[in-house]
């Protein structure tokens, strides 16, 4: 446990210092989110359908910007390896490097939801559905985007690859995600999606760091 | 006590047999010295000895039990020391160190292990500030922090100048005095007393033989 801790400390620390990072993801962010206003037109009722499932793609793909930089800084000055030494299991590395990814990533975005979605005109009905939703689907985007981001350790043009890999595990929780919403904006039941979600995001727990660290173990082999 | 030995290890790299039948063995306050040219492989089995690598035959034991069996517990007894340094620039030393020791169940005092290595001025320069010598000497700082019974070093005096390899020289006898071991592939002498030698040319398979 207190291994965890002090890379998670470590890492929101290294998250800080050299800023941008976070910064970047949600400017992205707002900015994607931005351009589907200009893109279909301003009229509120078309922005207000495609409100739910724009602002998850945005999300989605601006989680996935910072994947990329989770396993391969460290590979690259040999942080890894050392991390890989140590008495605790990587797997729990692993998950402490994916709880400060979301803390770095997931939760700013989160925070900046309700902006854009007053910006896409989102019926109200719908936006504790949305915020419901992201709070318990990112977490599962930064987990299975880890077992990407350890994949592609060590290969040339690492990040397109990463999005390959990772954009069609994402599909699941996109789905569930934005059928929530919807439901919950025409007044339907949505325990049944939230509880897929949150279904997801407890396999995920204990599968993707296991995974991650097995694709970490095999990049340190090279 | 304490045994690292291994057996009749069998090496891989792609298609290239890198050594074979390969046996050493070393015991508390012993030193190990890897030697052979470029590509003979002293890394291959420096990070064979720290678990980073699989043998493909052969095998690796720590008081008879095979270093496969307890990945985690190999891990504590050991520090590795490989080509890079991973000294983050955003840190301070002290807080790169800080942050490695805490890893460990045993950490130990830090301005101690800053100033065997002469680097005490520099506790709170960041790590980017740091030319390639100062961040060996980190590096080497780190393994003194936590204390660990093996020293893996893959050429520990890289970067060095004569002072920090002195210091070196030195940490290594207390380091053997008080009952560690210390394994290092080097190209440069450096004085470790009668230090057993492993001269990895001898495992070498020639092509007529294979």
């Amino acid at each position: 446990m207190n291994t965890f801790i002090s890379i998670v400390r470590r890492d929101l620390q290294l998250a800080m210092r050299q800023g941008m990072d976070s910064v970047m993801v949600v400017a992205f962010f707002i900015l994607a989110v931005m351009l589907f206003p200009f893109g279909v037109g301003p009229e509120a009722n078309i922005l207000a359908r495609i409100a739910a499932g724009v602002i998850w793609v945005a999300a989605l793909l601006s989680s996935m910007l910072s994947l990329e930089r989770l396993f391969q800084i460290d590979y690259e000055d040999g942080s890894l390896e050392l991390l890989a030494l140590q008495p605790c299991a990587l797997e729990i590395t692993v998950m402490a490097k994916i709880t400060a990814h979301w803390l770095t990533t997931g939760l700013p975005l989160l925070i900046a939801t309700p902006l854009l979605a007053v910006f896409m005109s989102l019926p109200s009905d719908g936006f504790w559905a949305l915020l419901f939703t992201l709070a318990i689907g990112t977490p599962s985007l930064s987990l299975i985007g880890a077992i990407g981001a350890a994949l592609i350790l060590g290969s040339r043009r690492g990040g397109v690859l990463l999005s390959l890999l990772v954009l069609p595990l994402y599909i699941p929780v996109l789905i569930f995600g934005v059928s929530a919403v919807d439901g919950a904006i025409s007044g339907l039941p949505i325990k049944a999606h939230l509880l897929i979600m949150a279904g997801l995001l407890v396999a995920a727990l204990p599968l993707c760091p296991w995974a991650g660290a097995g694709a970490i173990k095999q990049a340190l082999e090279t | 006590m304490a045994l690292f030995s291994g057996e009749n290890i069998l090496c891989f790299r792609g298609e290239r047999t890198v050594f074979a039948d390969l046996s050493f063995r070393i015991q508390l306050g012993e030193a190990l010295v890897l030697r052979g040219p470029n590509g003979s492989g002293k890394s291959t089995l420096l990070r064979l000895m720290a678990g980073l690598l699989k043998p493909h035959d052969g095998t690796i034991t720590w008081d008879g039990e095979n270093i496969s069996d307890d990945p985690e517990g190999h891990n504590a007894h050991l520090h590795y020391v490989g080509h890079a340094d991973a000294v983050k620039p955003v840190l301070s030393v002290h807080e790169n160190i800080v942050f490695w020791a805490n890893l460990r169940a045993n950490a130990g005092p830090i301005e101690a292990a800053l100033d065997a290595f002469g680097i005490g001025y520099l506790t709170d320069v960041p790590g980017r500030f740091l030319s390639a010598g100062q961040k060996r000497r980190v590096n080497l700082a780190r393994i003194l922090a936590s204390p660990a019974e093996l020293w893996l070093l893959d050429e520990p005096t890289t970067a060095l100048d004569a002072e920090a390899i002195s210091d070196l020289e030195r940490e290594i006898a207390t380091h053997r005095a008080s009952g560690g071991m210390v394994i290092a592939s080097t190209h440069t002498e450096i004085g470790l007393k009668d230090a057993r030698i492993l001269n990895l040319d001898d495992f070498r398979l020639t092509e007529d033989a294979a």
